[in-house]
């Protein structure tokens, strides 16, 4: 079915890319998302890949283009980083009130100043409420599994959103691992053609984008509050008709040795591997550690997160980034507001770790759980600690 | 429509808030924002259609007499056509009076 090779993350993703057999791609490049367009575009010279190719002259018309193109109904795909998206942040919001199912892989780095180049979260957070279904990876196959599986849910006609696929930066991207890639033809059994409920087109005018007076924004807010909350039971029959047809199934929430775990890791991306790595080596000296990984942001798993973080008595959650002045990491102050009011509430430790690129290896999640352990204050919801910052 | 807007819920929207029925902005009164009217004093009107190029919301139109009237359903009351009347055969009263 499927053939394994050792491949670079952005390659992998532009090789699903190509598979899905999109219509347009319009992007702009950044680094680290460069291999990713530029391996698009090659595609489209060659003629191995039949769509548009659009080379924009920024990112807000990267978005503008795929909210055009989707709406005429061509399965559309983009890709950016940081300062990328901050600029195509305005139509961004746009695309899942059209209900567009534009599919965008953000090449997760540190948004300026100062400038950075390297990974961490705060480009995605900073659209944390734009509506999009929000996906986060942890290694290559994943990345080519997800940009798959976006089309395909994000397609679907009781779904209709645009997803965005998070990688992290250099981390995923630039790094070859090996990938079991999936041929055309399976391909194809898990992804039909883009059938549009509604398209622009002359035969059967409509309008799109119109203008919504005070009194009917509140009900379009409402229409589209419930209408991501409500992708949910087809985002997980994506992930299982994916599993059923590759052995690989995906959930909301990952839990690695949560059973009888009395702390547990709380990790979103890249950190997934390497604290479950940690877990391992924590398991190995008796240490009762788990890891959950956050794979779904948005629509966010609340039940699923619920049920998976009572396990234990301790959370320890690893941010990418932080909420300046505010409560902390954005996915700490999250999960803490998802316990409130709970029974059973674990105590919720925040460590900011990872900013810009900055190693977090085995050693340093075990770091982590030795000081949460030392520790005799509960946590209340504005405390955090930024790891490993030098005094 | 078939309902007006106080009547519409979050259900009744479209998907993606589309609009299915092409034109149907001609539906939206205007009218309701204006506290000036244009009167037209026929002796002076010299059929030029100035009012009828200039009005930004295309309110005027000829009638059988080629005189052109104001549609107070869309006139916002701006005064460009009583502006523009090479004749001043426009003018902008209250509303309520005439």
């Amino acid at each position: 079915m499927g053939k394994r090779v050792g491949i670079e993350g952005s390659i992998a993703a532009s090789e699903a890319v190509r598979l899905a057999n999109v219509d347009v791609v319009a992007a702009y490049p950044i680094t680290p998302q460069t291999h990713i367009v530029e391996h698009l575009s090659e595609f489209v010279n060659d003629g191995e890949l039949d769509a548009e190719f659009i080379p924009v002259e920024s990112e807000h018309s990267a978005m503008s283009v795929c909210v055009g193109s989707s709406a005429a109904g061509a399965r559309t795909f983009t890709c950016t980083s940081s300062q990328g998206l901050a600029l195509m942040n305005e139509i961004v919001y746009i695309a899942p009130v059209l209900r567009l199912p534009i599919m965008m892989i953000l090449a997760n780095r540190s948004l300026s100043g100062p400038l950075s180049i390297w990974n961490d979260h705060s480009d995605v957070m900073s659209i944390r409420d734009c509506g999009w279904i929000q996906v986060f990876v942890e290694n290559g196959q994943e990345t080519f599994d997800h940009v798959l599986w976006a089309f395909r849910v994000g397609e679907d006609h009781k779904v209709l959103h645009p997803v965005i696929v998070n990688m992290d930066g250099f981390l995923l991207t630039h790094t070859i691992e090996p990938v079991e890639l999936l041929d055309q033809e399976t391909v194809n059994r898990f992804l039909p053609p883009y059938e549009p409920v509604f398209r622009l087109h002359p035969d059967k005018p409509l309008t799109m984008g119109c203008f919504a007076m005070p009194g009917l924004f509140t009900e379009a807010k409402k229409a589209q509050d419930e209408a991501l909350k409500t992708t949910m039971p087809m985002i997980l029959k994506g992930w299982k008709e994916f599993g059923d047809l590759t052995g690989r199934y995906y959930r909301p929430i990952e839990e690695y040795e949560t059973e009888d775990a009395e702390v547990l890791l709380i990790t979103m991306g890249s950190f997934g591997e390497t604290a479950s790595a940690a877990v391992d080596m924590m398991r190995a000296k008796g240490k009762a550690v788990g890891v959950i990984k956050i794979r779904l942001w948005r629509p966010f798993p609340f039940e699923a997160f619920r049920k998976a973080a009572k396990k234990a008595k301790t959370l320890i959650v690893i941010d990418r980034a932080t909420s300046y002045g505010g409560p902390g990491g954005p996915v700490a102050s999250e999960l803490r507001a998802a316990l409130y009011g709970e029974k059973q509430q674990p105590a919720v430790v925040n460590f900011i770790a990872g900013l810009a690129g900055r190693d977090v290896g085995t050693r340093d999640f075990e770091e982590m759980v030795d000081q949460t352990l030392k520790r005799k204050k509960r946590a209340r919801q504005e405390d955090y600690q930024i790891y490993g910052v030098r005094e | 429509m078939a309902k007006t807007e106080s009547e519409i819920t979050w259900r009744d929207l479209e998907i993606g808030l589309v609009v299915t029925e092409p034109g149907n902005a001609k539906c939206y009164k205007t009218g309701d924002w204006k506290s000036l009217k244009p009167i037209l004093d026929r002796e002076r009107c010299v059929h030029c259609g100035l009012c009828y190029i200039f009005c930004p919301d295309m309110a005027y139109s000829p009638d059988q007499d080629g005189f052109f009237i104001a549609d107070l359903y869309y006139c916002k009351g701006c005064g460009i056509c009583a502006q523009e009347c090479p004749t001043k055969a426009i003018t902008m009263v209250p509303e309520e009076e005439e």
